[in-house]
Parts: structure tokens; sequence; C-alpha cells
């Protein structure tokens, strides 16, 4: 039920997403979601891709600092309340969110978000007593 | 308890009329036998007679280790070669090696500087000094060993090396003296550990350490570990060995002979002359010199001159020891900040050997210093809290290591400049400027 996210370390100069973003273009991996996290001096972007592994070396090797972290993909009803009840969840079970992005792939007609939790195998147990849906890795970087 | 009470308690007007007329005779000497320095005369249109008290040094030109090159061998010796009668030199690693010439008169004020040292610690007739200085090309042994000859010591001349044969002669010989790197004497100190040779079997008791800076947590280790005292001795082979500075037994900083140098502090920048107390580069005039006298010689090295009375009743100026090289000193808002410290601490944070740059600039007329960290794997996190309490920390202890208030600015890696040789640490926007 993991989630393989690449996180880059990028300094808030002109052209520096871009150029992550053409790199992986022309390695011809996809971005399936995205999120920016920004200082005034740098930023933390981290990525949902089709390929992580290759995804990370890449970057590594074009002297970019990444790290590969575990995150979690949440599917909820696309209905008002449906995120509330998962972070309500998670909330009741003292499991901390660092983060969370949404998704951009479609999965029918639910909402999928991405969450970044600390206790992640405790998240996965819990979450799955409440019958909500993650998806694995596999599943994710296919959609 | 003095070696040499009138020159070393000499009163201060009289020390410095005796360094005006030595000054004088040196500078005619210079004028008219070494070409180099008529030529930097007649460029300042500065004659001898201008020379008219100590004040008018400051009107001398400055010596810099490329002239010392430039004049590579010989050109900077103030009299014929028949009349040298020893030859040194430095070890010529970064280009042509630097060499110095002695007159017999000056390996006899040598040797008497040498031996006033090493009275400062106390060393005399009844002493077995063991000196492991490297002897040769190198100032070091040889001048030691004169100063310790004439003090009447018993010498042995180990020089440097052969670690185990140095403890067993220590040992049987009965050595109580001992003088050397104080790197060297940390190196015996193991090695005698390791040979299961406890200090108390060893006789001894004194050890005059220099070459090389030093710090107070470094001589706490040797006296400890070799059970004696410690004394920092300074030199340069361009000024002329080791003794041209002797810390006494207040250890309160080091007497400069000034008998036979003047020296000065000056702000390496504006190579203007500090007074005595503010700290600068150290710059040094022989006046008694014969065969190699230099004018202003700029060592590179950072002290700071202290003329308060010292207790021991000596009136020579006293410099600390030597806080580092200006080659690497930024003065930022008055306060002397050296790149190796930025490394220590980022050292200590657990960032091995990180690429760090300091770049400082100056913002409404006040001086600002960034010190960009290249962002290693190690550091990184997908969590921008963690990355901000990374600079914080940092910020915090860097603050407070050099007593200024630095930003701390995160960087990708391979954005810092990479050099081959030795690693370009600074930039300094404040001298694009003007």
């Amino acid at each position: 039920m993991r989630v393989k996210q690449i996180s880059i370390f990028l300094e808030n100069k002109r052209g520096r997403l871009a150029a992550v973003t053409r790199l992986l273009a022309d390695t011809k991996i996809n971005i399936r979601a995205l999120s920016i996290a920004d200082t005034t001096d740098f930023g933390v972007l981290r990525l949902i891709v089709d390929q992580p592994d290759l995804a990370y070396q890449v970057l590594k090797k074009n002297d970019f600092t990444v790290s590969e972290t575990e995150v979690i993909a949440v599917e909820m009803p696309d209905k008002p309340g449906g995120l509330a009840k998962v972070l309500e969840i998670l909330d009741q079970h003292n499991i901390n969110l660092e983060y969370l992005y949404a998704f951009y792939g479609q999965s029918g007609h639910e909402a999928l978000n991405i969450f970044r939790v600390e206790q992640i195998d405790e998240a996965i147990q819990v979450l799955g007593e409440h019958h909500i849906k993650l998806l694995p890795g596999d599943a994710v970087y296919a959609l | 308890m003095y070696w040499n009470e009138i020159y070393e308690c000499m009163p201060r007007e009289g020390l410095e009329q005796l360094q005006l007329e030595r000054l004088q005779q040196t500078v005619t000497r210079v004028y008219h036998n070494v070409p180099h320095y008529r030529r930097a005369f007649q460029e300042k249109g500065l004659e001898p007679g201008d020379i008219k008290s100590l004040k008018d040094l400051q009107k001398l030109p400055f010596t810099v280790k490329t002239d010392l090159r430039d004049n590579y061998p010989y050109d900077l010796f103030a009299v014929p070669l028949s009349e040298i009668v020893r030859i040194h030199s430095s070890s010529g690693t970064t280009g042509k090696p630097i060499v110095v010439g002695y007159t017999r008169q000056d390996l006899n004020s040598w040797s008497e500087i040498a031996a006033r040292s090493l009275h400062f610690a106390g060393v005399s007739k009844q002493d077995v000094i063991q000196i492991s200085f490297g002897y040769g090309l190198f100032t070091g042994g040889l001048g030691i060993h004169d100063g310790a000859e004439r003090v009447g010591a018993s010498v042995i001349p180990t020089s440097g090396g052969n670690t185990q044969k140095q403890i067993m002669i220590m040992k049987d010989f009965g050595s109580t003296a001992l003088a050397c790197t104080p790197s060297y004497a940390l190196v015996l100190a193991e090695a005698m550990e390791e040979m299961g040779i406890d200090k108390e079997e060893m006789k001894l008791r004194v050890g005059i350490f220099g070459a090389e800076p030093w710090t107070q947590g470094m001589r706490r280790e040797i006296e400890n570990r070799l059970g004696i005292v410690a004394y920092d001795i300074y030199g340069l082979s361009e000024v002329m060995g080791p003794g041209v500075a002797m810390e006494c037994s207040e250890k309160i900083g080091l007497h400069i002979f000034e008998d036979h140098f003047i020296p000065e502090i000056i702000n390496p920048e504006t190579e203007e002359t500090l007074p005595y107390g503010e700290p600068g580069e150290l710059v040094f005039t022989s006046i008694t010199k014969e065969g190699f006298p230099v004018l202003r010689y700029r060592t590179r090295d950072l002290s700071c001159l202290h003329l308060e009375e010292c207790p021991c009743g000596r009136t020579h100026v006293r410099m600390d020891r030597i806080m580092g090289r200006c080659d690497d000193m930024l003065i930022i808002r008055g306060v002397n900040v050296f790149p190796s410290q930025v490394e220590s601490v980022l050292m200590e944070n657990g960032n091995a050997s990180p690429h760090y740059h300091l770049v400082v600039d100056r913002v409404n007329n006040l001086d600002v210093l960034e010190v960009q960290i290249e962002v290693s794997e190690d550091m990184f996190s997908d969590q921008v809290r963690r990355l901000e309490e990374l600079e914080r920390i940092i910020k915090q202890k860097l603050d407070s290591v050099l007593g200024i208030s630095v930003m701390v600015t995160l960087v990708e890696p391979k954005k810092l400049a990479r050099s081959e040789g030795k690693a370009k640490r600074v930039t300094d926007k404040r001298q694009l400027k003007d």
C-alpha cells in the first residue's frame, strides 16, 4: 500500500522547475502528481511519477539533491466531507499528517489524495479498519 | 634570571633609540647593496636620509614573499657571497624555494636570541636538550642547536623522525628538554604510551615548541601527556629562524626581540599600521642582519602586539600566539572570520566535509555574511520544516562561534565552484564595488 514519492531540493531560481520537468520528459517519465512547498530561498518539489526508481537515478545523476520517501494514496468519495472523514480517523489515532496533496489522475468517481504521515504502517492499518481504500504503488504508477 | 639583562630589560626610550640607529644603518646598507630595495625606494621617492624617526618606518616599502622568489637565489643578499657563511632555505613546495644567507655576525646574533629563548624556558648548562626539529635547510634544527650550545646545555641533535629511537634516546640519555613542533611532541607522547613507557621514567621537564600554530588545548595535552612545561617559540627563516619571539614564564604572549627586529601589525587589506592591541598581520623589519636584511616583511601570520608591562620585567613587546593566516581571513563588521571556523561548525553538525562558500557583501553600509551550504542527500528532507530547522541550527552555531550574525542559505549541489587545489571559499563583493 506504499507509494514511492520523489522529492527534489530546488533553489528558488528561475528555470529550476523547468529543468526538472524537462529532464523527466526527456527520459519519458510521466508525472502523475506534483506539489511544491517553498520558502523564500528554496523549495521542495514532490512528485509521483510512473517510474519512480528511474526518476530517482536520473535526477541524482544530473546533480539534483533527491530523496525517495514512501507515502500513501488515499481514495475518498468525491463529495463534501470525504476528506474530513479520513483526517478525523487519523486524528483519532494520533497519527500525524505531515502534508498532503491531490492526485491528478482519475480513478472512477473517487478523489485521490497523497498523504505523507510519520507512522505509515499504523496509518495503513487504521484506514483499512475503517474501510478507506488505499491504492498500492503499482496501481498508482499505472493510472 | 635574565640571559642578557641589558637588552631584555632596556627602558623603552633607550630601546627605541637603539632601534632607530640600527634601522638607519640597515636602510642605508640595503639602499646601497640591494638593487631591489634601491628600486623600491626610488619608486617612492625615498632616500635613506628620510628615515629620521621610528615613525618613518611606515614610509618604507613592504617586502612580500614574491619579492623573495623574484630575487632567487641571491639577489636580496646585502653582502658578497664570500661573506656568507651559512645558507638556509624554505621547502619551496609552492614554487621556487626562498633562500636566506647569514654572515658570521648574523649567526652570532641568531644564536644569541636562540639562547635567550631557551633561557626563557629555563634551559641551562644543567640540561640535556634533545632537538627533534629537522636539521638541514630548514632553520629549526640548527637555529635551536646553536642557541642550546650557547647556553651550555648538552645537545643531542636527533633531528626529526625515527620516533622509537627518539624515545629510547630520551629515556637512556636522560633528556631534560625537548625542542620540536607541537604536533611531533604529541606523536612522541603517543609512541611512548604504545611502548609502555611511563612519563615518570623520563627526566623530561620542559619543552620548546614552534614552527606551526597550536592552541592552548594542545599545550595542556602535551603538558599532561609528557609531564612537562611547554613553551611557545616563534620565528621564520625570512626574518631569522626560531627565536624571533619567545614566551616567558608568565605565558601571556611571546616577547619579540626588539633589539633585532621591529615588529608592526598592519591591516592586511589597507596596509596601514595598527596601534598596539589591535589584531592584524605581523610585519618584521630586521635591524641587525647583514647578509639578508628584510624591510617590513609581511609574514601573513595574524597576531596582536601588547606593550603593557610584563610581570617578568622584560620590556620587549609581546605578540599573541599566531591566530591564523591572513590569506583566508575576512574582516566583517570589524570581526575576524575564517572559513575554517565555518568548516568546523559544519563538521560538528555531522555533515562530513560539506561544500560551502562565504559571500560577503555590503548592504546599506553594513557588511553581510552569507554562508551558502550545498544540501547533501544526508541533510535533505522532503519536509520543509526539517530543512528550515537545519538552517536555524547551523545559523545559531555560526553566530555564536563567529560572533556575528550570519545568513545561512541552502543551495543545490555542485553549484559552488570546485577547484583542483585549495578550495576557494570566499567571494568578497565589497571589493568589487568601490
